[in-house]
């Protein structure tokens, strides 16, 4: 097939040609490309990798200190003292527990609420202006957080809890659940909105109301989305540190009492960090133990999250 | 004798279509002066259309011709599309079905719908059918489960389903989850089932099977089918009404608008002139 050329002054198979000997060289390239980027994919795999290692490493050397028994029972985290330290972790543990059930029990129906709005009732452009708030919230310091809770949340409260201590876990545990709404809010929106409208219009042609297609048909077919969404934002709330830092106190303490001073693992990591424990003593392995603990409560709770969007996916 | 045929407006439907009020068939829907616009676009062009019960009423006309737009007003599931605006009446009836005090969900709960693609939940079989029973609050276990065996009985998918009630309505071919969501529209046993392109997206077969159904479930329901296929029109309708440009040109017995048309249009449409 002859093309009808404006100019007679070149052929394009000829120019392919000409640029056959530059292509030999793109072609080299596209085989480097995959090396390249598996590379930058292990980079993160072996940084993973790495951090657990060394925290497996210091963890062992700290459980031949401190016998394991002791660590996982012992109902008294004590580590300042050389000759009568305790060293059980339930104590931290249960700080961490109380601000993250508080901080989903604020963030989970706000969350879910919010999302449900965002994607079934809200119109474009009332969703075109609520969004990126949500998400620039998600973006303020959390030691900024950590601040509103010790000033501002905390004396609110003690208006109406009179024996509030100063440092507690109620308050922290409130605005961790403020900072982790959004999160909750934008990701659960996401999942919801990519649910196709088809599905709506089914139910609704059944008679539905919305609010109905919105819990019996849009909830259940996002759900594997939605539990991801409230998973990672309860992991953020238990590695938060900064909030309970400043918020929460130094109290490490066994009980179900949201009103008094507490402390987190990593509000102690922080707490050790900070001071002057000497390397090689036993509270500064702990604080390896203590990583290390965080660790399995997160990674439990990606396998959990995992787990349940597997088991209750609703495909589409 | 039904009164409201008589009042002394001129209406497009034709003479066949008044003897019909002579059999005693009762009126299920009746359109008049019906406008729709998206915005701008005038999509509806005063509209009168009657249609009677335990009939199928095929609405045949080119794309963008409206026909969709129409089928879709009747349940009013157009006013989901956002800048839509309606004039005239539709009664359902004998009820306005544009009237405020006419709930949307009590005209929906009546007047089944059937869409283009197969929209099933992403849920069980079983949850499918009973999606419809239970948010209009049937509990009764033994209940639900009749409604499901009825169902999809009803639309002839029982026999191929029923030993797997509980898998996901997703593992079934295309034509099957049409039947089912047929089946689904069936479970709270409506007055009249809209169909929008039941089978544009389905196989010979499972076209087949959907129109042998549409048959036999003339003898219950009030049946509107939007259709594209002229020979599916012709195969399975009582009554067709033609579309263009957002208005009714020819409403009519199918088997006259295929054999004898009235009008210039209606006959180049049908012998393939255009669309």
């Amino acid at each position: 097939m002859a093309l009808q050329k404006t100019s007679n002054s070149f052929s394009v198979q000829e120019l392919i040609q000409k640029k056959k000997q530059k292509k030999s060289k793109i072609l080299q390239v596209e085989k480097i490309v995959p090396f390249v980027l598996l590379l930058t994919a292990i980079v993160s795999v072996l940084t993973t990798l790495g951090i657990v290692l060394t925290l497996i490493a210091e963890t062992i050397t700290f459980f031949t200190k401190v016998p394991i028994q002791e660590f996982l029972t012992a109902q008294k985290w004590y580590p300042f003292s050389e000759t009568q330290g305790s060293y059980g972790i339930l104590p931290l543990v249960a700080g961490t527990l109380k601000v993250s059930m508080i901080a989903a029990i604020v963030a989970v129906p706000i969350g879910l609420a919010s999302a449900i709005f965002l994607s079934e009732y809200a119109s474009d452009r009332t969703r075109r202006i609520i969004k990126p708030i949500l998400e620039v919230l998600a973006g303020i310091p959390t030691i900024v957080y950590g601040f509103f809770a010790l000033t501002f949340v905390t004396p609110l409260l003690r208006e109406i809890i009179p024996s509030l201590e100063i440092f507690n876990a109620l308050s922290p545990g409130i605005v961790i659940g403020i900072m982790i709404t959004p999160m909750i809010a934008s990701l659960s929106e996401d999942a919801m909105s990519s649910v196709p409208n088809s599905m709506r219009e089914g139910a609704l042609a059944l008679g539905s109301t919305k609010f109905e297609v919105a819990i019996k048909v849009v909830l259940p077919a996002a759900i594997s989305g939605i539990i991801a969404s409230i998973v990672l934002a309860i992991s953020r709330a238990i590695g938060e540190t900064m909030i309970v830092a400043v918020a929460g106190g130094s109290t490490p303490n066994l009980s179900w009492d949201v009103t008094s001073s507490i402390q987190t693992m990593t509000a102690y990591i922080v707490q050790v960090s900070q001071g002057d424990a000497g390397y090689g003593t036993t509270i500064y392995y702990s604080i390896y133990a203590v990583g290390f603990t965080l660790f399995l409560f997160t990674l439990g709770m990606n396998l959990l999250a995992q787990f349940i969007s597997r088991r209750f996916r609703e495909e589409y | 004798m039904n009164a409201t045929i008589e009042k002394p407006r001129v209406r497009l439907v034709m003479t066949d279509t008044n003897r019909d009020a002579l059999q005693n068939k009762e009126l299920v829907y009746k359109t008049s002066e019906l406008n729709l616009w998206y915005g701008d676009n005038h999509a509806l062009k005063n509209i009168d259309l009657d249609i009677y019960e335990n009939e199928v009423t095929a609405i045949i006309g080119p794309s963008g011709c409206g026909k969709s737009t129409y089928i879709k007003t009747l349940n009013r599931m157009i006013e989901l599309v956002p800048g839509v605006k309606t004039s005239g009446k539709i009664e359902y009836r004998g009820r306005n079905i544009f009237d405020k005090s006419y709930g949307v969900e009590e005209l929906r709960t009546r007047v089944g719908m059937v869409f283009q693609k197969p929209n099933p939940f992403p849920k069980s079989i079983y949850e499918n059918v009973v999606y419809g029973p239970k948010i209009h609050g049937i509990k009764d276990k033994k209940v639900l489960d009749q409604i499901v065996e009825e169902s999809l009985k009803g639309a002839a998918i029982w026999d191929e389903v029923k030993d797997r009630l509980n898998e996901n309505a997703f593992g079934l071919s295309g034509g099957q989850q049409q039947r089912l969501c047929i089946a689904r529209c069936l479970a709270i046993e409506p007055d009249v089932i809209l169909m929008d392109e039941p089978t544009s997206a389905l196989d010979p077969i499972s076209t087949l099977k959907v129109e042998e159904l549409v048959q036999k479930l003339k003898k219950e329901f009030s049946i509107i089918i939007v259709t594209h296929n002229m020979q599916q029109a012709a195969r399975i309708s009582d009554k067709t009404a033609f579309f263009l440009n957002g208005e009714v040109i020819e409403f009519t017995n199918t088997d006259k608008i295929f054999s004898n048309p009235a009008d210039k249009r209606t006959e180049d449409y049908i012998t393939g002139r255009f669309g």
